[in-house]
């Protein structure tokens, strides 16, 4: 392996060359300098971490961000894209896990939408049949027919007909990010059929995945980021998975996780063959009393749909499961609040927290008992509470009256982690709690976690970002695709073991 | 510059309800052809009235509204129930009875809406209108298609103008509006019944992850709202004086109009008693100062419809950008 960070790129005349791009967000660098050569016939894999700089680097790829400084160049004619539509025009094709197509359209009328071939206002059809032909002929795929909804497609056509759009837009570069996470192994084969087929055309692809196998089996060459930096670039014949893993990870950075001692009891959860409705896998594992438990694994690997299902957002298909020695029987969420358990979703946005209610409400949602008689609320008390929860929590506001949706991400996350402390929940499953917060919320947000195991509860806590769960959890599951691939003290994995076990599914 | 803006957007926000309505009466108090008679005790009196029907209909409303719901089936409930209560009445029911039998007519009508949104789990826009035509044509159906003449009781003096113990001065109607109004103001306000309700109107996903048992509020909201149209029904009977099946075709919109001038937002979670109890006033003040004024009927139409529109204009300026 050869580290050639910086250096001249190891074919000749890039379609993409990005030089020195740099980008802050506040104090923050999101990127460094970092460069990015992608030729023309071959597959670039774009490597990282979560939280790298890959997805800003798109961004600003697309069009959908200003760099704060660098270059851009496409075929050698200089490049700087004003909105993501001018990125288009100019032939740069983003296919983003979530898919941007009309489901109640037909594969044809999607491929058109926004280019349709007219005279005088009349849709020519038969050039744009012809073109559509064309198109779906180079990603050949059996399901796709011209005149069927997209909405009756399986994911995987979904995407070739993304695809076909792009190659429609007459695309010189086109990005996937992550494009497999939610295909079958039939269609991730189609897919990679595909990927060749378009290289041979010529065009160029940056390929965003944590899949490194899949990564190793369909790039020609390699770009891995770390901390906003580029750290390697070379060709994949160069580079093993375990090298792969070692540059994404760096050395073991001691980062401040806050230790708080605490000791293990009883059990108080325990699952037997669990399977939940959205769910691929049953899944078995036992929490303890005062245990924070980790469970490791990428988007979609089956972290959250575990918890969803134990939580009552997805019903529970088969299985047992007991909640302190007892069966936890059927319910929703207002049951499992009864039995002790707290949820803090992964999206603040969409299910956390009521954005336009205020603060004290949002707090005390779950837990109205200690301000209410009769159905009727002490508006004071509970004012009162919400203040001191947010001076405990160090949650700086106004008001509590103020809606949640004027405070910043992280005092957001604390309000809703707030809640799950204000209900006196003992078992708190936490869904990436430290999503899109800065550096001090996130180690608070460590220390409190550490706490509560002193205080004796319990915590599972689940995660695509390890080195946090390294740095708090006594136990860590890893989940692959949807099974526990192993459970082990959090003192026997170390972060490449876990990148292993979650990409790989190797114990 | 950003505090002076700050108040500004304060100030608007506590006047904002108000400002209509005070702008409303000041027009037609300046109007030199009606300004004698538009603020005296009498009139003043008729528009409390005539506010009665559209007021508890939009009493209910605030709460399906904030819920992020809607109910089409008011008017038709209002009609049906009053049909029913004419209907009891001939038929050699108490008035008290009657009375019930109308309110509870409309509660069970309420409580399908309620039943069927969450057990069917279809948008409340198409159950409720399902449910006008159904509730319509039911009161038609037993009323026979005409009007329902009931003897004379006491429930047809609910609504008159100048009520029969002096000491009164307003219909015992506008009284129960008043009272309910409070009442409800509260509830809304501050019980755990209440926050449930703009917690599922702002995000349900996050009601049902705090343990809101979505399902059951839910009804009980519709059935509330049905209650209230009940209640309504009764009063239009009462100031008919005869059960017409055919009565306050359309109302239902006037009911949602209240509500959201009174700032109700559509989108859910907003929403307050005050401030509809103020739409409903400015829509009532403006028809009878038009009626005054001999305007048609298209010129009162094409004013309520601008003020909708202005109304929900201020409410943009001031929650911001959503709504």
């Amino acid at each position: 392996m050869t580290d050639r960070g910086g250096g001249s790129p190891p074919f000749s005349a890039p379609r993409l060359v990005m030089r020195g791009i740099s980008k802050n967000f506040g104090a923050t660098a999101a990127l460094r300098r970092v460069d990015l050569e992608v030729q023309g016939g071959t597959v670039h894999a774009l490597l990282g971490e979560n939280g790298a700089g890959k997805s800003t680097l798109m961004k600003i790829l697309s069009g959908a961000l200003r760099p704060d400084g660098g270059q851009m160049f496409l075929d050698g004619v200089s490049y700087a894209p004003a909105n993501p539509l001018d990125g288009r025009r100019r032939g740069i094709a983003m296919i983003y896990q979530e898919l941007n197509l009309a489901p109640h359209l037909s594969v044809e009328e999607n491929l058109m939408l926004g280019r349709e071939k007219q005279t005088l206002g009349f849709l020519r059809r038969g050039e744009m049949r012809r073109r559509v032909g064309e198109a779906l002929e180079l990603v050949h795929h059996p399901e796709i027919e011209a005149n069927v909804p997209v909405g009756e497609l399986s994911i995987g056509a979904r995407q070739v007909v993304e695809i076909a759009r792009a190659l429609m837009e007459r695309a010189r570069i086109l990005v996937m990010d992550e494009p497999t996470s939610s295909l079958s192994q039939e269609d991730m084969d189609r897919l990679f059929q595909t990927i060749r087929r378009l290289a041979a055309e010529g065009v160029g692809l940056v390929y965003i995945s944590h899949f490194l196998e899949e990564v190793q089996r369909v790039a020609d060459s390699v770009t891995v980021l770390r901390d906003g930096q580029r750290i390697f670039f070379g060709r994949m014949e160069q580079v093993t998975l375990n090298d792969l893993i070692r540059l994404m990870v760096g050395q073991e950075v001691k980062q401040l996780f806050p230790k708080v001692d605490h000791t293990l009891g009883q059990p108080v959860l325990s699952l037997t063959s669990l399977k939940g409705r959205r769910m691929s896998r049953p899944v078995s594992f036992e929490l303890r009393r005062g245990e924070i438990l980790g469970l490791a694994g990428l988007v979609g690997a089956g972290r959250t749909e575990t918890l969803r299902a134990l939580f009552g957002l997805d019903t529970v298909q088969a299985g047992r499961w007991e909640v302190f020695g007892r069966i936890a029987g059927r319910g929703g969420p207002a049951r499992r609040i009864r039995q002790g358990l707290g949820f803090l979703s992964e999206d603040r946005q969409v299910e956390g927290l009521a954005m336009d209610q205020s603060l004290a409400d949002n707090l005390t949602l779950s837990h109205f008992r200690p301000y209410s008689r009769m159905g009727v609320l002490n508006l004071r008390r509970q004012r009162r509470a919400a203040e001191e929860w947010t001076v405990r929590m160090n949650i700086k506001v106004r008001s509590v009256l103020h809606p949640v949706a004027s405070l910043s991400g992280g005092n957001q996350q604390k309000i809703a982690l707030a809640r799950l402390l204000h209900q006196q929940a003992d078992i708190l499953f936490l869904d990436e709690p430290t999503r899109g917060i800065d550096v001090v919320s996130k180690s608070q947000v460590y220390e409190w976690i550490g706490r509560l195991a002193r205080e004796g509860k319990s915590v599972i806590f689940a995660s695509s970002y390890f080195p946090e769960l390294l740095g708090v959890c006594d136990t860590i599951a890893a989940f692959h695709r949807g099974r526990v691939v192993d459970v082990r003290p959090a003192a026997d994995w170390n972060n490449a073991d876990l990148m292993a076990a979650a990409t790989l599914g190797q114990a | 510059m950003k505090e002076g803006k700050g108040r500004l957007r304060a100030l608007i926000n506590w006047l904002g309800p108000f400002i209509g309505l005070i702008l409303v009466i000041i027009l037609f108090s300046l109007l030199p052809d009606v300004r004698d008679r538009f603020l005296r005790v009498s009139n003043l009196r008729s528009v409390a009235t005539q506010s009665v029907i559209v007021a508890l209909g939009a009493l209910g409303m605030t709460f399906v509204i904030i819920s992020r719901g809607i109910d089409l089936s008011a008017a038709s409930n209002i009609a049906l129930s009053g049909v029913i209560t004419a209907f009891a009445i001939t038929a050699g029911f108490s008035p008290a009875a009657a009375v019930l039998a109308g309110i509870l007519t409309g509660g069970l009508i309420g409580l399908t809406n309620g039943v069927l949104i969450t057990s069917l789990r279809l948008v409340p826009f198409i159950i409720t209108l399902g449910m006008l035509g159904i509730a319509r044509g039911l009161a038609k159906w037993l009323a026979g298609n005409q009007k329902i003449d009931a003897p004379l009781t006491w429930v047809t003096e609910l609504m008159v103008k100048s009520p029969r113990p002096r000491w009164l001065i307003l219909a015992p109607g506008v009284w129960l509006m008043i009272l309910l109004a409070v009442l409800l103001g509260f509830v809304l306000r501050s019980t755990v019944f209440g926050r449930h309700v703009f917690a599922i109107g702002s995000n349900e996903a996050t009601a049902r992850l705090c343990g809101v048992r979505t399902g059951r509020t839910k009804i009980f909201i519709y059935t509330l709202s049905g209650l209230l149209c009940g209640l309504a029904g009764v009063m239009e009977f009462s100031r008919l004086t005869v059960g017409d099946p055919t009565v306050a075709v359309g109302l239902e919109l006037d009911i949602i109009a209240a509500v959201v001038i009174g700032g109700g937002s559509l989108n859910g979670g907003q929403g307050s008693i005050l401030g509809t109890m103020i739409g409903v006033f400015i829509m009532a003040f403006l028809r009878n100062g038009s009626t005054m004024m001999g305007w048609p009927n298209y010129i009162q139409e094409i004013i309520i419809g601008l003020i909708i529109i202005a109304a929900v204009a201020l409410d943009r300026l001031r929650y911001g950008r959503e709504a």
